[in-house]
């Protein structure tokens, strides 16, 4: 059980103008500006849920992760976690917890993976039988057998990425948080990190927390949604409620034979060449499958793809929406 | 505490490995060695009775500073530990269960034993067999051999309580760059690292003596040479441990103030 109430982070952040006596100016005074990264973020989470995390780049996902895992202090707020602050009792928090940051590494660069898991094994004190269980079971679900035998340095980061997360998870833990973990994964390697948080998350009853800007991550893994933009939770629900929000265009991307298209009814063509067209709909009037079916009785259609707005889209849209 | 015995081990193994590095810090210190004894025997050419050690003394601390060098220089630094810092990887280590300040601790004596180990004998054993008066002696008697061995133990903790004052600036500097260089030489100096702390002016002795740094090398090996014996070696040793103890507890209370204002750096 995690609960936040009212947390705040506020960054102090040199500050200078480009220049050489700008530079000199600042040897002997230097500037500051206060950066809020969090105010008054307050959220639940219940043992054995997987929930999104999502915002842009800068809104506070990271400093809420680390705030959650015992690493910064905040300015204010309560955050308790199974009964500790993590930030005060961080040892014996974060015996529970394991943590995968998307952009860094945990592995010994130079070692095979597996003497790095061994270490992280005597760091957690984690007893032989237990070892053993979760080795086998994370090396067969992440597909890691052979390349644990590797050293870190001449993993490719799909496979670096896999033991990674394996690394995370060698002391069982009940809460995991995922840090942007899919960041630079080909689409084989993001389907394998995916199907793999769902079996845990299922099987295992971890709680999981994961923060990404891949949409796909989302739709694929969790129900509920916290969205955090310039340090406030703007939005705590599901999938659809955020795409709610957005607004109620939608994208239609069709390549059809012949080289213009016919006048349309309720609907805008953003852009026409030749033989591939985007046209935007409302769906306040006209529902996704009307609009497809319509245009297909119109021209021969080759290909069609309908598009929502994007999640970055929709922030920026709810950015306007509460004038932050 | 058996976790840091294993951070103690893979970091001795690592070290361990690089044996080209340790065959050319060997002829490097070795001739090193040799340079700075044939230096202070034009010196002492001029009149042996105007300097404060004996010949054959200073032979000794010459060959234990080459031979224990890796575990007694100033200017080596864990770089991993400032890339940790500066580069925000210590993000994984505040998500260990672990004392960082150990962990540090462990990781440096480490690196240096394991670097001593693969240097020292070979230029002890050459050395042994050099013609007198330029060759090492053994103590004169076995009571200051018992009193090095304490000495160079509390000497080696002394420096890395030290050294972990300048890693954990580095949480309030952000680039330990400067910090670094200064420490680098101000230690080296005062540590009798250049020249032995007996062949300062005696006005300053009494100064250099009462630091930390003359608690590092200077006092295991002085006792060695038999330069300092008796109560005087005592005497050394509890003001090693006064520095030992007072330097791990500002470590520590640093150390502890760091980490409540730590800002995990890029994002």
């Amino acid at each position: 059980m995690i609960e936040l109430k009212n947390i705040s982070k506020t960054f102090k952040v040199a500050k200078r103008n480009a220049g050489f006596s700008e530079v000199l100016k600042a040897l002997f005074k230097k500037e500051y500006e206060y950066v809020k990264a969090l105010q008054n973020v307050s959220f639940k989470i219940d043992d054995g849920e997987m929930v999104g995390y999502i915002g842009p780049n800068g809104a506070g996902k990271s400093s809420t992760i680390k705030i959650m895992s015992g690493i910064l202090t905040p300015d204010g707020g309560e955050c308790v976690i199974d009964g500790l602050t993590p930030w005060k009792d961080r040892i014996s928090h974060v015996q529970n917890i394991g943590v995968v940051f998307g952009q860094r590494s945990q592995l010994w660069w130079d070692v095979p993976v597996i003497d790095s898991f061994e270490l992280i094994r005597e760091i957690y004190k984690v007893d032989d039988s237990r070892y053993k269980k979760n080795l086998s079971q994370l090396t067969e679900l992440l597909n890691i057998g052979e390349i644990v035998k590797t050293p870190a340095r001449q993993l490719s980061l799909g496979q670096r990425m896999r033991c990674e997360i394996a690394a995370s998870l060698l002391h069982s833990p009940k809460l995991l948080f995922l840090d942007e973990p899919t960041i630079g994964l080909d689409a084989v390697s993001k389907i394998a990190v995916r199907e793999f948080i769902k079996t845990i998350n299922r099987e295992n009853k971890t709680t999981v927390i994961l923060t990404t800007h891949d949409m796909q991550d989302i739709e694929a893994l969790t129900k509920r949604i916290l969205l955090i933009g310039k340090g406030r939770i703007l939005l705590d629900g599901s999938l659809s409620d955020l795409k709610e929000r957005g607004s109620a265009h939608k994208t239609i991307t069709i390549d059809y034979s012949g080289d213009k298209l016919p006048n349309l009814d309720h609907m805008t063509v953003s852009k026409d060449i030749g033989g591939h067209a985007e046209i935007i709909i409302d769906t306040e009037q006209v529902t996704a499958s009307q609009a497809v079916s319509y245009i297909s009785s119109k021209v021969e259609v080759k290909d069609i793809s309908v598009m929502g707005e994007s999640v970055d889209e929709i922030v920026a849209s709810l950015y306007k929406e509460f004038e932050i | 505490m058996k976790k840091y015995l294993s951070f103690f081990k893979i970091r001795l193994i690592a070290g361990l490995q690089y044996r080209a590095a340790a065959w050319a810090g060997i002829a490097t210190q070795f001739a090193w060695g040799g340079m700075t004894i044939l230096m202070f025997w034009a010196f002492y050419h001029n009149g042996e009775n105007s300097f404060p050690m004996t010949f054959p003394e200073l032979s000794s601390y010459i060959w234990m500073q080459q031979s224990f060098l890796a575990m007694f220089m100033t200017w080596f630094y864990d770089n991993e530990i400032f890339e940790n810092i500066t580069s925000g990887n210590i993000a994984y280590e505040l998500c260990r269960p672990c004392d960082i300040y150990a962990i540090w601790f462990t990781k440096n004596m480490a690196v240096r034993l394991s670097r001593m180990m693969l240097r020292c004998l070979p230029i002890l054993l050459v050395a042994a067999f050099l013609p007198a008066p330029f060759n090492i002696t053994l103590p004169s008697d076995w009571l200051s051999g018992v009193l090095f061995l304490v000495s160079v133990i509390l000497g080696f903790l002394v420096l890395i309580s030290f050294s972990m004052l300048i890693y954990i600036s580095a949480f309030y500097t952000i680039s330990p760059m400067g910090i670094r260089i200064l420490a680098t030489s101000v230690t080296e100096f005062f540590a009798g690292a250049i020249i032995p702390i007996p062949f300062f002016p005696e006005a300053l002795q009494p100064i250099m003596y009462a630091l930390p740094f003359a608690s590092m090398q200077n006092a295991p090996f002085l006792i060695y040479t038999g330069h300092i014996s008796g109560i005087d070696a005592l005497q050394s040793i509890a003001l090693q441990i006064f520095w030992f103890a007072a330097l791990l507890a500002v470590g520590r209370l640093l150390m502890k103030r760091a980490l409540r204002k730590v800002v995990v750096q890029g994002g």
